[in-house]
Protein backbone atom coordinates (compact mmCIF):
# COMPACT_ATOMS: atom_id res chain seq x y z
CA UNK A 1 0.00 0.00 0.00
CA UNK A 2 1.60 3.28 -0.86
CA UNK A 3 1.58 5.60 2.05
CA UNK A 4 -0.35 8.79 0.93
CA UNK A 5 1.19 12.35 1.99
CA UNK A 6 1.97 15.80 0.40
CA UNK A 7 5.33 14.16 -1.39
CA UNK A 8 3.37 11.13 -2.73
CA UNK A 9 1.01 13.42 -4.19
CA UNK A 10 4.41 15.61 -5.40
CA UNK A 11 5.83 12.70 -6.89
CA UNK A 12 3.05 11.07 -8.48
CA UNK A 13 2.18 14.22 -10.26
CA UNK A 14 5.34 14.09 -11.78
CA UNK A 15 4.61 11.10 -13.53
CA UNK A 16 0.82 12.95 -14.69
CA UNK A 17 -0.60 10.87 -12.00
CA UNK A 18 -0.06 7.70 -14.09
CA UNK A 19 1.16 5.24 -12.12
CA UNK A 20 -1.16 5.10 -8.77
CA UNK A 21 -1.53 1.56 -7.91
CA UNK A 22 -4.65 0.05 -7.30
CA UNK A 23 -6.08 1.10 -3.67
CA UNK A 24 -6.60 -2.02 -2.54
CA UNK A 25 -6.87 -5.35 -4.33
CA UNK A 26 -9.73 -7.53 -5.42
CA UNK A 27 -9.95 -10.13 -3.26
CA UNK A 28 -11.26 -13.70 -4.30
CA UNK A 29 -13.16 -15.74 -1.57
CA UNK A 30 -11.92 -18.23 0.46
CA UNK A 31 -13.43 -21.44 1.89
CA UNK A 32 -13.11 -19.77 5.55
CA UNK A 33 -12.62 -16.94 7.81
CA UNK A 34 -12.54 -16.08 11.44
CA UNK A 35 -15.00 -13.49 10.98
CA UNK A 36 -17.48 -12.53 8.05
CA UNK A 37 -18.75 -9.01 7.72
CA UNK A 38 -22.18 -8.70 5.67
CA UNK A 39 -22.12 -5.48 3.83
CA UNK A 40 -19.28 -3.81 2.33
CA UNK A 41 -20.74 0.08 3.39
CA UNK A 42 -18.65 2.32 5.45
CA UNK A 43 -20.48 0.30 8.58
CA UNK A 44 -19.28 -3.09 7.32
CA UNK A 45 -15.95 -1.68 6.26
CA UNK A 46 -15.16 0.16 9.06
CA UNK A 47 -16.12 -2.98 11.25
CA UNK A 48 -13.73 -4.97 9.56
CA UNK A 49 -10.67 -2.51 9.84
CA UNK A 50 -11.18 -2.09 13.73
CA UNK A 51 -11.63 -5.84 13.74
CA UNK A 52 -8.67 -6.01 12.32
CA UNK A 53 -6.45 -2.80 14.02
CA UNK A 54 -7.60 -2.87 17.35
CA UNK A 55 -8.53 -6.58 17.86
CA UNK A 56 -6.11 -8.31 15.62
CA UNK A 57 -8.83 -10.75 14.43
CA UNK A 58 -7.02 -9.98 10.44
CA UNK A 59 -8.20 -13.12 8.75
CA UNK A 60 -11.89 -11.11 7.78
CA UNK A 61 -13.75 -11.01 4.97
CA UNK A 62 -16.23 -8.37 4.02
CA UNK A 63 -18.82 -9.74 1.63
CA UNK A 64 -20.66 -7.07 -0.50
CA UNK A 65 -23.10 -8.05 -3.38
CA UNK A 66 -22.88 -4.73 -5.59
CA UNK A 67 -19.61 -2.46 -5.37
CA UNK A 68 -17.88 -0.78 -2.19
CA UNK A 69 -19.68 2.18 -1.59
CA UNK A 70 -22.51 1.79 -3.62
CA UNK A 71 -25.33 1.47 -1.43
CA UNK A 72 -26.05 3.87 1.36
CA UNK A 73 -22.75 5.03 2.21
CA UNK A 74 -22.71 6.63 -1.61
CA UNK A 75 -26.04 7.79 -1.31
CA UNK A 76 -26.52 9.95 1.82
CA UNK A 77 -26.14 13.34 2.51
CA UNK A 78 -22.95 13.43 3.98
CA UNK A 79 -23.84 14.94 7.48
CA UNK A 80 -22.39 14.09 10.69
CA UNK A 81 -23.55 15.43 14.08
CA UNK A 82 -24.45 13.95 17.56
CA UNK A 83 -26.89 16.55 18.93
CA UNK A 84 -29.29 13.56 20.11
CA UNK A 85 -31.83 13.67 22.85
CA UNK A 86 -31.17 10.54 25.36
CA UNK A 87 -28.34 10.06 27.37
CA UNK A 88 -27.89 6.48 25.18
CA UNK A 89 -28.14 7.90 21.90
CA UNK A 90 -26.09 11.25 22.74
CA UNK A 91 -23.08 8.23 23.62
CA UNK A 92 -23.17 6.58 20.84
CA UNK A 93 -23.48 9.25 18.20
CA UNK A 94 -20.78 11.15 20.19
CA UNK A 95 -19.01 8.44 20.21
CA UNK A 96 -18.72 8.32 16.34
CA UNK A 97 -17.82 12.32 16.18
CA UNK A 98 -15.00 11.75 18.49
CA UNK A 99 -13.46 8.97 16.02
CA UNK A 100 -14.38 10.90 12.68
CA UNK A 101 -11.81 13.85 14.39
CA UNK A 102 -8.71 11.62 13.86
CA UNK A 103 -10.14 9.55 10.91
CA UNK A 104 -8.00 11.32 8.05
CA UNK A 105 -4.85 10.74 9.81
CA UNK A 106 -5.53 6.67 11.05
CA UNK A 107 -6.63 5.85 8.06
CA UNK A 108 -3.78 8.13 6.02
CA UNK A 109 -7.07 8.97 3.51
CA UNK A 110 -8.41 12.14 3.34
CA UNK A 111 -11.94 11.75 4.87
CA UNK A 112 -12.79 15.35 3.82
CA UNK A 113 -14.36 15.56 7.46
CA UNK A 114 -15.59 19.79 7.84
CA UNK A 115 -16.45 21.17 11.00
CA UNK A 116 -18.86 23.70 9.16
CA UNK A 117 -21.34 23.35 11.46
CA UNK A 118 -24.77 21.89 11.76
CA UNK A 119 -27.58 24.65 12.05
CA UNK A 120 -31.28 22.93 13.22
CA UNK A 121 -34.24 25.44 12.65
CA UNK A 122 -37.18 26.55 14.94
CA UNK A 123 -39.86 27.48 12.78
CA UNK A 124 -42.21 27.69 15.78
CA UNK A 125 -42.42 27.68 19.82
CA UNK A 126 -42.70 23.70 20.04
CA UNK A 127 -39.81 23.96 18.05
CA UNK A 128 -37.84 26.62 20.02
CA UNK A 129 -38.73 24.60 23.51
CA UNK A 130 -37.89 21.17 21.62
CA UNK A 131 -34.17 22.62 20.46
CA UNK A 132 -33.53 24.16 23.56
CA UNK A 133 -34.71 20.99 25.54
CA UNK A 134 -32.08 19.48 23.31
CA UNK A 135 -29.38 22.29 24.33
CA UNK A 136 -29.68 21.81 27.37
CA UNK A 137 -29.96 17.86 27.56
CA UNK A 138 -26.71 17.78 25.25
CA UNK A 139 -24.52 19.82 27.23
CA UNK A 140 -25.18 17.55 30.28
CA UNK A 141 -23.48 15.06 28.03
CA UNK A 142 -20.76 17.14 27.08
CA UNK A 143 -21.81 17.36 23.18
CA UNK A 144 -21.56 21.19 22.21
CA UNK A 145 -25.04 22.99 21.65
CA UNK A 146 -25.56 26.03 21.32
CA UNK A 147 -28.52 28.07 20.68
CA UNK A 148 -28.83 31.19 18.31
CA UNK A 149 -31.10 34.36 17.45
CA UNK A 150 -32.69 35.01 14.28
CA UNK A 151 -30.13 37.12 13.13
CA UNK A 152 -27.02 35.26 15.02
CA UNK A 153 -28.38 32.50 12.33
CA UNK A 154 -28.60 34.57 9.35
CA UNK A 155 -24.82 35.27 10.02
CA UNK A 156 -23.69 32.07 10.60
CA UNK A 157 -25.95 30.98 7.61
CA UNK A 158 -26.35 33.92 5.50
CA UNK A 159 -28.68 32.85 2.53
CA UNK A 160 -31.04 31.86 5.18
CA UNK A 161 -34.33 34.00 5.18
CA UNK A 162 -35.54 35.78 8.47
CA UNK A 163 -37.98 37.87 7.67
CA UNK A 164 -40.92 37.47 9.87
CA UNK A 165 -43.22 37.33 6.92
CA UNK A 166 -41.60 34.54 5.75
CA UNK A 167 -43.58 31.21 5.28
CA UNK A 168 -41.69 29.49 7.55
CA UNK A 169 -39.88 32.14 10.02
CA UNK A 170 -37.24 31.31 12.03
CA UNK A 171 -37.33 32.09 15.53
CA UNK A 172 -33.92 30.80 16.49
CA UNK A 173 -31.71 27.51 15.78
CA UNK A 174 -29.36 25.42 17.51
CA UNK A 175 -26.36 25.20 16.26
CA UNK A 176 -24.02 21.76 16.76
CA UNK A 177 -20.19 23.53 15.67
CA UNK A 178 -18.80 20.06 15.73
CA UNK A 179 -21.15 18.77 13.00
CA UNK A 180 -20.45 18.93 9.49
CA UNK A 181 -20.19 16.93 6.59
CA UNK A 182 -17.38 14.48 5.44
CA UNK A 183 -17.24 12.61 2.24
CA UNK A 184 -18.79 9.87 2.24
CA UNK A 185 -17.00 8.07 -0.56
CA UNK A 186 -13.60 8.68 0.74
CA UNK A 187 -14.91 6.99 4.18
CA UNK A 188 -16.07 3.60 2.42
CA UNK A 189 -12.57 3.67 0.03
CA UNK A 190 -9.91 4.64 3.14
CA UNK A 191 -11.74 2.08 5.52
CA UNK A 192 -11.17 -0.66 2.77
CA UNK A 193 -7.87 0.19 2.02
CA UNK A 194 -6.77 0.26 5.40
CA UNK A 195 -8.61 -3.00 5.97
CA UNK A 196 -7.06 -4.61 3.30
CA UNK A 197 -3.50 -3.92 4.15
CA UNK A 198 -4.30 -5.25 7.72
CA UNK A 199 -4.99 -8.66 5.43
CA UNK A 200 -8.70 -8.34 5.57
CA UNK A 201 -10.64 -9.52 2.03
CA UNK A 202 -12.57 -7.22 0.50
CA UNK A 203 -14.85 -9.35 -1.71
CA UNK A 204 -17.24 -7.75 -4.03
CA UNK A 205 -20.10 -9.16 -6.46
CA UNK A 206 -20.73 -11.44 -3.59
CA UNK A 207 -24.44 -12.22 -2.50
CA UNK A 208 -24.84 -14.03 0.60
CA UNK A 209 -27.94 -16.18 -0.19
CA UNK A 210 -27.92 -18.69 2.91
CA UNK A 211 -26.66 -18.58 6.70
CA UNK A 212 -25.02 -22.16 7.31
CA UNK A 213 -26.02 -22.99 11.03
CA UNK A 214 -24.74 -26.06 13.14
CA UNK A 215 -26.82 -28.74 15.52
CA UNK A 216 -26.35 -26.50 18.17
CA UNK A 217 -27.52 -23.47 16.58
CA UNK A 218 -24.53 -21.34 16.34
CA UNK A 219 -23.47 -20.23 12.76
CA UNK A 220 -20.98 -22.28 10.78
CA UNK A 221 -21.09 -20.36 7.22
CA UNK A 222 -23.11 -18.78 4.58
CA UNK A 223 -23.94 -19.72 1.39
CA UNK A 224 -22.94 -16.86 -1.58
CA UNK A 225 -23.30 -16.23 -4.87
CA UNK A 226 -19.27 -16.90 -5.08
CA UNK A 227 -19.28 -20.48 -3.48
CA UNK A 228 -20.09 -21.63 0.29
CA UNK A 229 -17.60 -19.97 2.89
CA UNK A 230 -17.20 -21.17 6.55
CA UNK A 231 -17.07 -18.75 9.31
CA UNK A 232 -17.99 -18.86 13.28
CA UNK A 233 -18.88 -15.21 13.32
CA UNK A 234 -20.94 -12.79 10.75
CA UNK A 235 -21.24 -9.61 11.66
CA UNK A 236 -24.61 -8.17 9.27
CA UNK A 237 -24.65 -4.98 8.13
CA UNK A 238 -26.40 -4.59 5.14
CA UNK A 239 -28.88 -1.64 5.99
CA UNK A 240 -32.08 -1.75 4.18
CA UNK A 241 -31.56 -5.71 3.40
CA UNK A 242 -31.25 -6.06 6.71
CA UNK A 243 -34.54 -7.83 7.14
CA UNK A 244 -33.57 -10.65 4.61
CA UNK A 245 -29.93 -11.51 5.81
CA UNK A 246 -31.84 -12.01 9.05
CA UNK A 247 -34.59 -14.16 7.42
CA UNK A 248 -31.84 -16.61 6.30
CA UNK A 249 -31.10 -17.37 10.20
CA UNK A 250 -34.96 -17.88 11.01
CA UNK A 251 -35.02 -14.51 13.07
CA UNK A 252 -37.76 -11.62 12.47
CA UNK A 253 -36.39 -8.57 13.06
CA UNK A 254 -38.51 -5.02 14.12
CA UNK A 255 -37.14 -3.45 10.69
CA UNK A 256 -38.94 -1.87 7.96
CA UNK A 257 -37.25 -0.77 4.73
CA UNK A 258 -38.29 2.88 2.93
CA UNK A 259 -36.69 4.44 -0.10
CA UNK A 260 -35.05 7.89 1.42
CA UNK A 261 -34.29 10.38 -1.57
CA UNK A 262 -31.62 12.94 -1.82
CA UNK A 263 -30.79 15.21 -4.35
CA UNK A 264 -28.10 17.34 -5.70
CA UNK A 265 -28.24 20.99 -8.00
CA UNK A 266 -25.63 22.19 -10.28
CA UNK A 267 -22.42 23.02 -8.83
CA UNK A 268 -21.62 26.77 -8.05
CA UNK A 269 -19.50 28.92 -6.17
CA UNK A 270 -19.56 28.78 -2.79
CA UNK A 271 -22.53 30.12 -1.31
CA UNK A 272 -23.77 27.43 1.34
CA UNK A 273 -21.19 27.53 4.73
CA UNK A 274 -23.11 25.30 6.87
CA UNK A 275 -25.46 22.52 7.42
CA UNK A 276 -29.16 23.56 7.84
CA UNK A 277 -31.64 21.22 9.14
CA UNK A 278 -35.50 22.09 9.50
CA UNK A 279 -37.03 19.06 10.97
CA UNK A 280 -40.68 21.32 10.77
CA UNK A 281 -40.73 21.55 6.92
CA UNK A 282 -38.27 18.67 6.77
CA UNK A 283 -35.71 19.70 4.31
CA UNK A 284 -32.37 19.94 4.62
CA UNK A 285 -29.21 21.24 2.87
CA UNK A 286 -25.43 21.61 2.48
CA UNK A 287 -23.19 22.24 -0.12
CA UNK A 288 -20.37 20.07 -1.19
CA UNK A 289 -16.77 21.04 -1.97
CA UNK A 290 -17.51 20.46 -5.73
CA UNK A 291 -20.04 23.35 -5.14
CA UNK A 292 -23.08 21.34 -5.57
CA UNK A 293 -26.26 21.80 -3.20
CA UNK A 294 -26.97 18.85 -1.50
CA UNK A 295 -30.05 17.83 -0.31
CA UNK A 296 -32.06 15.33 1.66
CA UNK A 297 -35.66 14.67 1.22
CA UNK A 298 -37.97 12.28 3.31
CA UNK A 299 -38.89 8.68 3.08
CA UNK A 300 -41.78 7.11 1.31
CA UNK A 301 -44.31 6.57 3.20
CA UNK A 302 -44.29 2.50 2.13
CA UNK A 303 -42.12 -0.32 2.64
CA UNK A 304 -40.27 -0.81 -0.32
CA UNK A 305 -36.80 -2.52 -1.60
CA UNK A 306 -36.97 -0.56 -5.33
CA UNK A 307 -34.02 2.39 -4.08
CA UNK A 308 -36.13 5.20 -5.46
CA UNK A 309 -39.13 7.40 -4.89
CA UNK A 310 -41.93 9.18 -5.54
CA UNK A 311 -40.99 12.76 -7.19
CA UNK A 312 -44.02 14.36 -4.40
CA UNK A 313 -41.09 13.45 -2.07
CA UNK A 314 -38.78 15.74 -3.62
CA UNK A 315 -41.29 18.57 -4.63
CA UNK A 316 -42.13 18.84 -0.88
CA UNK A 317 -38.97 19.00 0.03
CA UNK A 318 -37.69 21.62 -2.78
CA UNK A 319 -40.96 23.67 -2.15
CA UNK A 320 -39.37 24.05 1.56
CA UNK A 321 -36.06 24.97 0.38
CA UNK A 322 -36.96 27.90 -1.65
CA UNK A 323 -39.31 29.52 0.84
CA UNK A 324 -36.41 28.60 3.48
CA UNK A 325 -33.86 29.79 1.10
CA UNK A 326 -34.97 32.30 -1.39
CA UNK A 327 -31.70 32.87 -3.45
CA UNK A 328 -31.88 29.30 -4.61
CA UNK A 329 -35.28 29.81 -6.34
CA UNK A 330 -33.76 29.51 -10.02
CA UNK A 331 -31.20 27.18 -9.06
CA UNK A 332 -31.32 23.31 -11.74
CA UNK A 333 -31.65 20.30 -9.64
CA UNK A 334 -28.74 17.79 -11.18
CA UNK A 335 -29.78 14.63 -10.10
CA UNK A 336 -32.06 12.60 -7.60
CA UNK A 337 -31.72 9.17 -5.88
CA UNK A 338 -32.99 6.86 -3.10
CA UNK A 339 -31.47 4.18 -0.96
CA UNK A 340 -33.21 1.93 1.20
CA UNK A 341 -33.08 2.39 4.65
CA UNK A 342 -33.85 0.54 7.35
CA UNK A 343 -36.11 1.83 9.95
CA UNK A 344 -36.52 0.65 13.45
CA UNK A 345 -40.02 1.38 15.66
CA UNK A 346 -37.99 3.35 18.30
CA UNK A 347 -35.76 5.34 15.31
CA UNK A 348 -32.57 4.06 17.19
CA UNK A 349 -30.19 1.74 15.91
CA UNK A 350 -30.02 -2.07 16.85
CA UNK A 351 -26.27 -3.04 17.63
CA UNK A 352 -25.17 -6.18 19.17
CA UNK A 353 -25.70 -10.17 19.35
CA UNK A 354 -28.78 -11.89 18.62
CA UNK A 355 -30.75 -14.73 19.58
CA UNK A 356 -28.10 -17.01 17.35
CA UNK A 357 -24.62 -17.55 18.67
CA UNK A 358 -21.98 -16.26 16.71
CA UNK A 359 -24.92 -13.79 14.67
CA UNK A 360 -24.08 -10.43 15.23
CA UNK A 361 -26.18 -7.13 13.69
CA UNK A 362 -25.84 -3.64 13.02
CA UNK A 363 -29.31 -2.33 11.57
CA UNK A 364 -31.84 -0.21 12.31
CA UNK A 365 -29.87 3.33 11.73
CA UNK A 366 -32.86 4.32 9.49
CA UNK A 367 -32.38 7.71 7.78
CA UNK A 368 -28.90 8.93 9.54
CA UNK A 369 -26.40 6.21 9.56
CA UNK A 370 -24.02 7.57 7.86
CA UNK A 371 -22.70 10.09 10.68
CA UNK A 372 -22.24 6.88 13.05
CA UNK A 373 -20.27 5.18 10.22
CA UNK A 374 -17.17 4.61 12.66
CA UNK A 375 -18.70 4.12 15.80
CA UNK A 376 -20.57 2.00 14.37
CA UNK A 377 -17.98 -0.16 12.71
CA UNK A 378 -16.11 0.39 16.30
CA UNK A 379 -18.35 -0.99 18.53
CA UNK A 380 -19.44 -3.58 15.93
CA UNK A 381 -16.06 -5.29 15.98
CA UNK A 382 -16.08 -4.84 19.70
CA UNK A 383 -19.14 -6.75 20.06
CA UNK A 384 -18.02 -9.48 17.73
CA UNK A 385 -14.41 -9.21 19.48
CA UNK A 386 -15.19 -10.10 22.68
CA UNK A 387 -19.01 -11.74 22.32
CA UNK A 388 -20.43 -9.06 24.57
CA UNK A 389 -21.49 -5.71 23.87
CA UNK A 390 -19.25 -2.50 24.56
CA UNK A 391 -21.05 -0.20 27.26
CA UNK A 392 -22.19 2.59 24.61
CA UNK A 393 -23.84 -0.13 22.50
CA UNK A 394 -25.21 -1.99 25.50
CA UNK A 395 -28.36 -0.46 25.22
CA UNK A 396 -28.87 -0.70 22.16
CA UNK A 397 -29.95 -4.56 22.08
CA UNK A 398 -32.75 -6.37 20.50
CA UNK A 399 -34.31 -7.41 23.42
CA UNK A 400 -35.61 -3.64 24.36
CA UNK A 401 -38.70 -4.46 21.89
CA UNK A 402 -39.35 -7.11 24.32
CA UNK A 403 -38.90 -5.45 27.39
CA UNK A 404 -40.10 -1.98 26.95
CA UNK A 405 -36.71 -0.15 26.74
CA UNK A 406 -37.09 1.66 24.27
CA UNK A 407 -34.68 4.87 23.13
CA UNK A 408 -37.49 6.81 21.58
CA UNK A 409 -35.64 9.08 19.68
CA UNK A 410 -38.85 9.51 17.33
CA UNK A 411 -40.02 12.32 18.83
CA UNK A 412 -36.82 13.42 19.82
CA UNK A 413 -34.91 13.44 17.01
CA UNK A 414 -37.64 14.68 14.27
CA UNK A 415 -37.75 12.55 11.07
CA UNK A 416 -34.56 14.36 9.94
CA UNK A 417 -31.35 12.60 10.68
CA UNK B 1 -45.95 8.49 -7.88
CA UNK B 2 -47.47 5.29 -7.81
CA UNK B 3 -51.25 4.93 -8.87
CA UNK B 4 -53.49 2.74 -6.40
CA UNK B 5 -56.76 1.33 -6.95
CA UNK B 6 -59.08 1.82 -4.47
CA UNK B 7 -61.79 -0.87 -4.14
CA UNK B 8 -64.36 1.19 -2.60
CA UNK B 9 -64.27 3.97 -4.84
CA UNK B 10 -63.17 1.60 -7.72
CA UNK B 11 -61.02 3.90 -9.26
CA UNK B 12 -57.12 4.06 -9.55
CA UNK B 13 -56.12 7.17 -8.07
CA UNK B 14 -52.92 9.24 -7.59
CA UNK B 15 -50.75 7.91 -4.56
CA UNK B 16 -51.17 11.26 -2.31
CA UNK B 17 -54.87 10.65 -1.95
CA UNK B 18 -53.79 7.80 0.11
CA UNK B 19 -51.86 7.07 3.56
CA UNK B 20 -50.26 3.93 3.87
CA UNK B 21 -51.06 1.90 7.02
CA UNK B 22 -48.56 -0.64 7.04
CA UNK B 23 -48.65 -4.42 7.67
CA UNK B 24 -52.10 -5.57 6.99
CA UNK B 25 -53.94 -9.16 9.01
CA UNK B 26 -52.23 -8.01 12.11
CA UNK B 27 -54.90 -8.77 14.43
CA UNK B 28 -54.76 -7.25 18.10
CA UNK B 29 -54.98 -9.69 20.30
CA UNK B 30 -58.41 -10.87 21.62
CA UNK B 31 -56.96 -11.15 25.52
CA UNK B 32 -54.46 -9.20 25.72
CA UNK B 33 -53.64 -9.78 29.52
CA UNK B 34 -53.09 -13.07 28.67
CA UNK B 35 -50.27 -12.05 26.16
CA UNK B 36 -46.65 -13.17 26.87
CA UNK B 37 -43.65 -10.57 25.99
CA UNK B 38 -43.03 -12.54 23.32
CA UNK B 39 -46.22 -12.12 22.06
CA UNK B 40 -46.76 -8.55 22.68
CA UNK B 41 -43.14 -7.94 20.94
CA UNK B 42 -44.33 -9.96 18.02
CA UNK B 43 -47.56 -8.35 17.22
CA UNK B 44 -46.50 -4.30 18.35
CA UNK B 45 -43.05 -4.01 16.47
CA UNK B 46 -42.19 -7.65 14.64
CA UNK B 47 -43.23 -6.32 11.16
CA UNK B 48 -42.78 -8.79 7.97
CA UNK B 49 -40.26 -6.61 5.22
CA UNK B 50 -40.50 -8.67 2.85
CA UNK B 51 -38.65 -8.29 -0.38
CA UNK B 52 -40.90 -8.96 -2.91
CA UNK B 53 -44.76 -9.68 -2.20
CA UNK B 54 -46.01 -7.59 0.56
CA UNK B 55 -49.75 -7.42 2.21
CA UNK B 56 -50.40 -3.71 3.41
CA UNK B 57 -52.91 -1.96 4.46
CA UNK B 58 -53.85 1.83 3.04
CA UNK B 59 -56.50 4.26 3.50
CA UNK B 60 -58.04 6.34 1.39
CA UNK B 61 -57.93 9.67 3.13
CA UNK B 62 -58.58 12.02 0.57
CA UNK B 63 -61.36 10.40 -1.00
CA UNK B 64 -63.75 7.48 0.81
CA UNK B 65 -61.30 7.70 3.80
CA UNK B 66 -61.96 4.13 4.17
CA UNK B 67 -59.11 1.19 5.09
CA UNK B 68 -58.27 -1.52 2.51
CA UNK B 69 -56.03 -4.16 1.73
CA UNK B 70 -53.31 -4.54 -0.33
CA UNK B 71 -50.52 -7.18 -2.23
CA UNK B 72 -47.50 -5.35 -3.60
CA UNK B 73 -44.28 -6.15 -4.69
CA UNK B 74 -41.47 -3.97 -3.22
CA UNK B 75 -38.95 -4.67 -5.83
CA UNK B 76 -40.94 -2.91 -8.28
CA UNK B 77 -43.37 -1.06 -6.27
CA UNK B 78 -46.21 -2.55 -8.58
CA UNK B 79 -49.73 -3.61 -7.22
CA UNK B 80 -50.74 -6.96 -7.19
CA UNK B 81 -54.41 -7.11 -6.47
CA UNK B 82 -55.92 -4.29 -3.76
CA UNK B 83 -59.23 -5.60 -1.96
CA UNK B 84 -61.75 -4.41 1.22
CA UNK B 85 -60.99 -4.90 4.74
CA UNK B 86 -62.52 -7.69 5.87
CA UNK B 87 -62.37 -9.91 3.28
CA UNK B 88 -59.60 -13.05 3.08
CA UNK B 89 -56.09 -12.45 2.63
CA UNK B 90 -54.73 -12.63 -0.78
Amino acid sequence: MTHHSAFSLFAKALGGHQDWPEQWPDAAPKPAYDAIIVGGGGHGLGAAYYLAKKYGITNVAVLEKGWIGGGNTGRNTTIIRSNYLYDESAHLYDHAVKLWDGLSQELNYNVMYSKRGVMMLAHNVHDVQSLQRHINANRLNGVDNEWLTPQQAKDYCPPLNISPDARHPVLGAALQRRGGTARHDSVAWGYARAAAALGVDIIQNCAVTAIRRGADGAVEGVETTRGPIATKRIGVSAAGNTSVVMQMAGLDFPLESYPLQALVSEPVKPTFPCVVMSNTVHAYMSQSDKGELVIGAGTDQYVSYSQRGALHIIEHTLAAICEIFPIYRRMRMLRTWGGIVDVTPDRSPILGKTPVKGLYVNCGWGTGGFKATPGAGDLLAYTMAKDEPHRINAPFNLDRFRNGRLIDEAAAAAVAH
Amino acid sequence: MILIHCPYCDEKRPEIEFANAGQAHVARPLDPSSQSDEEWEAYLFIRANPRGRHHERWRHVHGCGRFFNAVRDTVTDKFETTYKAGEPRR
